[in-house]
């Protein structure tokens, strides 16, 4: 018998410290082996940014900057001017990309910086406890939408790989979901097709991924599956809303 | 012949492999593992035809495929 | 060094730091720093390097990170406003351990105040400026020239210490022209590698991580410790300035270009049989406390008069140096107001 499924040799053997069923883990996965899958030895650096994934300079076996909150694409850039030619990665979630460094997001995708962001969007605050997100739905409860956000009190929800699509700088941009084995399949896929766009050197490619918050969301890791299927995805539909072609 | 192995230790019982098996041989457990959780476990590994869907779907990589 | 050449500060400077080494510059427009940035937009790529004019300073700052994580010689410059908005990347820059050098060209505040010359930022500089417990290396240079000598030895300082070197101007230097003989470029190529940096190259056991997380306190209170350390031994890149001060029974001090005011009163009172004299702090973190230390001990100084551009700043670690022993008075104009030495000279003249 041969292995068939082990782990990516661009994971450490640190334990994730993710809640039970949180997607983190499965996102963290794709990614290595979708690094991994581009084979040549470019070299990889990696950002970390502040929310869950916080820690992912744990994970990544890989050189990694941590950021401070929403600057990682900015960061990014300034590692890109000193490396302009190793596999450079930035992971955030939805506070982090969407919120306090939107400002960073657009501009790194309008001057087409060439990395791949991993956009991880579970519609909440998941370090801070559940507060509202930028992309929390509408009528999702949150410890600071209590109520369960109107559009008339908190706004509506941001449709982020939509945004970033009309720029002239983002070569790839797609949205994927990781509730079931054929959605994880993929979301592996158009990782792999972002770092493609990276190493092709085509400018900014990210992939946004609706992913859960068993948690901060009160559900089970099943319960929390069907909410991304049959509520978010109608929020956020899946699918490839930039593709300059490789 | 297949079989998976279930690195119990990293297990957080959280079930998402339990869903994906299509032969549904996978169940949590009623033991626990050093940080407390109920690991899951395969309850007969002659069923297990390698299609890897539960290490494809479990947050920890908690699980070997072996065909 | 080349022959003298009639500069404006700013180009200067830049040009300066391109000698010593910067390549990678990201900033963001704002009076009256200006020419920093349209210099190196034009400069950098010339030798290689790079500029961005980014989104805000925050993102500007958070590059420097960026490019100084990997390995580059990395600076950013901005004015007053600029630089509050950079106070987060700087105490992340300080807690990662990672060498840049930052320009602030001072203008007078709070709030968006004026664009006329400040020292209002001398708390911001050197107490810190952002969120916990770091210090930068902190010069307030006086001349062009000596702003040119400093910016080119500041990158190895920076690498030396892994610290961000700060050079507080103002206004006045970074708009004034002077002649300046600036110094040959070093070979970029010939420095040490940094073993440290995040440049792709190193996987598995020796990987490198750059960070200032450190959720245990233990572990924090360790890299505090390291810090303290660290700025106990910047203590040897103290510098100063006296001038006259050895018979002087009345001791201005005053940095930056305040002092080159001050050293004009200071002429002017010795035509008046006034007995003053001059302390120049030239870095004011590490704050040159012993120079003060040592001539309040003396019996001839009869009290300190602190000038500068703001309501009283530096004046406070002058009283922590001075411990009590003489007294020390304050002069100070703001809003962009720049003191006279005939203003300095009444002002002493009421005082003694």
């Amino acid at each position: 018998m041969q292995q068939v499924f082990k782990k990516s040799s661009l994971l450490t053997d640190t334990p994730f410290h993710y809640c039970p069923g949180c997607t983190h883990g499965i996102a963290h996965r794709l990614t290595a082996e979708a690094i991994e899958e581009l084979g040549g030895n470019q070299g990889v650096i990696g950002i970390a940014p502040v929310g869950c994934a916080v820690f992912a300079y744990n994970y990544f076996n890989c050189d990694i900057q941590q950021a401070a909150h929403g600057r990682a694409p900015a960061v990014a850039t300034g590692i890109r001017r000193v490396c302009p030619d190793k596999i450079i990665f930035v992971y955030q979630g939805d506070g982090d990309l969407a919120s306090i460094g939107m400002a960073e997001t657009v501009h790194a995708a309008a001057r087409g910086e060439n990395i791949t962001v991993i956009f991880i969007n579970n519609a909440i605050y998941g370090m801070t406890g559940g507060q509202m997100a930028p992309t929390t739905l509408i009528g999702q409860k949150s410890t600071t939408s209590p109520a369960g956000r109107t559009a008339e009190l908190q706004g509506s929800p941001i449709r982020v790989s939509e945004m970033l699509a009309t720029l002239d700088g983002a070569a790839y941009i797609a949205r994927v979901s990781l509730h079931d084995l054929k959605s994880v399949i993929a979301a592996k896929k158009a990782i792999k097709k972002a770092f493609d766009y990276q190493v092709a050197k085509k400018g900014f490619s990210m992939v946004e991924v609706l992913s859960t918050c068993p948690t901060n969301w009160g559900m089970s890791s099943e319960a929390s599956m069907d909410y991304v299927k049959n509520e978010m995805t109608k929020v956020y539909p899946l699918g490839t809303f930039k593709e300059i072609g490789l | 012949m297949a079989k998976v192995e279930f690195k119990e230790a990293l297990c957080k019982g959280c079930a998402l492999c339990v869903i994906a098996c299509p032969k549904k041989i996978i169940s949590v457990s009623d033991r626990s593992n050093e940080k407390g959780y109920f690991v899951a476990e395969v309850n007969d590994n002659s069923l297990c035809t390698g299609c890897a869907a539960c290490a494809t779907m479990c947050p920890d990589v908690v699980i070997d495929v072996y065909r | 060094m080349s022959e003298r050449i009639l500069m404006k500060g700013n180009e200067a400077i830049a040009e300066a730091a391109v000698r010593g080494g910067c390549r990678y510059f990201f900033g963001y427009p704002i009076t009256p720093q200006n020419e920093i940035p349209e210099y190196m937009a034009k400069r950098l790529p010339e030798v290689g390097g790079a500029f961005i004019q980014a989104e805000s300073e925050v993102a500007a700052i958070n590059m420097v990170y960026g490019a100084a994580g990997a390995g580059g010689r990395a600076m950013t410059s901005s004015s007053s406003p600029g630089i509050s908005l950079k106070q987060e990347g700087i105490s992340y820059i300080a807690g990662a351990e990672l060498p840049c050098v930052i320009v602030n060209m001072v203008r007078s505040g709070p709030g968006l105040g004026g664009i006329q010359p400040s020292q209002g930022d001398y708390f911001q500089s050197v107490k810190g400026g952002g969120h916990g417990d770091y210090r930068m290396l902190v010069y307030g240079p006086s001349s062009i020239q000596e702003a040119v000598n400093i910016i080119y030895k500041a990158f190895d300082k920076a690498d030396e210490y892994r610290i961000p070197v700060m050079i507080l101007g103002d206004g006045v230097l970074g708009q004034m022209m002077e002649p300046v003989a600036l110094p040959d470029a070093i070979d970029v190529s010939a420095l040490p590698k940094k073993e440290w940096a995040t440049d792709g190259t190193k996987s598995g056991a020796e990987r490198r991580i750059i960070n200032s997380l450190y959720i245990e306190a233990d572990v924090l209170e360790g890299m505090n410790n390291k810090f303290k350390a660290l700025y106990e031994k910047l203590k040897a890149e103290t510098a100063h300035e006296t001038y006259l001060a050895d018979d002087a029974e009345i001791i201005l001090t005053a940095f930056g270009i305040t002092a080159r005011i001050a050293k004009s009163a200071v002429d002017l009172l010795r035509e008046q049989c006034v007995k003053a004299g001059l302390i120049r702090p030239i870095t004011l973190y590490p704050f040159p406390s012993d120079v003060y230390a040592k001539y309040a001990a003396k019996k001839n100084v009869k009290k300190f008069v602190t000038l500068e551009l703001n309501l009283g700043q530096m004046v406070e670690d002058v009283r922590l140096a001075v411990n009590g022993k003489k007294p020390v008075e304050f002069y100070g104009r703001s809003g962009g107001n720049i003191m006279t030495p005939e203003e300095v000279v009444r002002e002493i003249l009421k005082r003694i």
